[in-house]
């Protein structure tokens, strides 16, 4: 828990990926300290889902270290065990177990893995589900509700694990507009309370709202890294500029 | 062929109304010794129940250890996946049973009762089938499912049996549920071997009572009745399993 000042919270040091022939990654470094919030943009397939899901390992990166709270992915079990129970993750598509309920949903996780109670389970599962403001949904199956509320579901699923760190993957990519707020509302009050976030999305007004440091990425490489203000106004390169000014501009 | 067999059915249906060639009083229950042998009929219901439950439990289970290794990244365990589905698959029931009655205690040197001979046999062979249902069932399922099952902590073993198998269960019931109707259909072959079960009885009665199309057709139906029954029940399965998937 004891994370010293010099120290960020994760660690990425030159890392690649190969999916084949193809690099994903190239040499990409990043750290992020306790309590940062980073915003990830760039082009499709510009290597950002792979660089959040390298670190909980749902990707393989074949070089370069990945340290998590002191722990670096080592290719042991031990190793990986420990940086994914530190590490939340919400997806683009729910991935919400659709067989169980959305109370059971919650509780998977802190009783097979965290060793707790059903009971405990249950009652930590209503509290986030109160924080992410669908309480009343607990006995519903995902099916049966909206997207957004199955993302906030999602959302609340991971918190129960109560991760020092949150990793969003294009978390409203898959929403219709109307829905897009409730989850952003959502992830905003949580950036408040000081949880350590990385998101890739493209949701600039968020980005602006919340990111401490944005990132833009472009053909496996991390481009900028600035804080927002410098980040919309004034980037330095020519290849952030072009891409800001296409979102920007609808 | 259509036109064969109508004129066919039409000369066994005259022959019946004229009462020349049918002896239903072999098995007509009201009378003592009718009675008797619809009764000796039907107490081969209890092994090919017995035998086939029984059979497909353990292949059920053996074709899931089977499958998993199928899944591996690891090719020495996919390896091991295909060898044992390709060889048990090549082998035709009846071959395995005589194999397992008559030779297996040969090599093993043990002595093997004619119904644990046939369980194996019908398990053994089952399971090369229940793996590929099993191996398609859980392929099915979407990657997403497993990344959420990672991101949440969930071991290998814990993210089959909470996540995926209760998914994958759902999909295969149908397949499942024809591989019981098969088995049961499959144990009539343990006759062979003397196993008293449906099959085996009506051959005994018809030794003695010089009725097979009596004694036979009874048989059909007997198996028709059970087949029925255990098709209704799979049926009300897969209603109360998909009840919470389904919109």
């Amino acid at each position: 828990m004891t994370t010293n000042a010099a120290q960020p919270l994760i660690e990425i040091a030159q890392v690649s990926k190969f999916f084949g022939a193809f690099q994903a990654l190239k040499s990409v470094s990043l750290g992020v300290n306790q309590g940062e919030r980073v915003v990830v943009c760039g082009p499709s397939g510009s290597g950002k889902s792979t660089l959040i899901r390298c670190i909980n390992q749902l990707e393989k990166h074949e070089e370069g270290d990945i340290t998590v709270d002191g722990v670096t992915h080592d290719g042991t079990s031990k190793a990986l065990n420990a940086i994914r129970q530190k590490v939340g993750m919400v997806f683009q598509q729910f991935n919400l177990f659709p067989h169980l309920s959305v109370l059971e949903n919650l509780t998977l996780g802190p009783i097979r893995s965290r060793g707790m109670s059903r009971s405990d389970a249950e009652a930590l599962a209503m509290q986030y589900l109160e924080r992410v403001r669908i309480p009343e949904q607990s006995e519903k199956f995902p099916r049966q509700l909206s997207g957004g509320q199955q993302q906030r579901v999602a959302i609340a699923r991971s918190l129960c694990m109560e991760p020092q760190i949150m990793l969003f993957d294009e978390p409203t990519s898959a929403l219709d507009p109307e829905m897009i707020n409730e989850v952003l509302d959502v992830m905003t009050e949580l950036a408040s309370s000081g949880m350590t976030m990385i998101c890739v999305t493209h949701e600039m007004g968020f980005a602006r709202r919340v990111a401490d440091t944005m990132v833009f990425m472009d053909h496996g490489e991390i481009v900028e890294v600035a804080p927002p203000e410098k980040f919309f106004q004034q980037p330095d390169s020519e290849r952030c500029q072009d891409f800001l000014q296409k979102i920007l501009q609808h | 062929m259509i036109k064969k067999l109508f004129p066919l059915s039409l000369l066994l249906l005259l022959a019946g109304c004229a009462g020349a060639n049918w002896g239903w009083y072999v098995v007509d229950p009201t009378t003592k010794s009718g009675y008797n042998n619809v009764w000796f009929l039907l107490t081969g219901l209890y092994y090919t129940v017995l035998l086939s439950v029984t059979a497909i439990l353990i292949s059920v289970v053996v074709g899931l250890l089977v499958a998993l290794p199928g899944l591996s990244a690891n090719r020495y365990l996919r390896g091991f996946n295909r060898v044992y589905v390709e060889f048990v698959r090549a082998v035709p029931i009846l071959v395995l049973i005589l194999w397992v009655y008559y030779g297996l205690p040969q090599l093993a040197g043990i002595a093997i009762s004619v119904f644990w001979a046939g369980v194996i046999a019908l398990a053994l062979s089952d399971s090369a089938f229940e793996a590929e249902i099993f191996r398609a069932g859980i392929q099915s399922i979407d990657k997403g499912q497993y990344e959420a099952s990672h991101s949440i902590s969930l071991n290998y073993a814990d993210t089959m049996r909470f996540v995926i198998l209760p998914q994958a269960i759902r999909r295969i019931l149908p397949a499942l549920g024809n591989q019981l109707v098969y088995m049961l259909k499959m144990s009539s072959l343990v006759s062979v071997i003397g196993m008293q079960e449906l099959t085996r009885k009506a051959n005994e009665l018809v030794v003695t009572e010089y009725r097979p199309l009596e004694i036979y057709t009874v048989l059909v139906l007997e198996y028709l009745v059970l087949i029925l029954i255990v098709s209704a029940m799979v049926r009300w399965l897969e209603r109360r399993m998909q009840t919470d998937e389904r919109n």
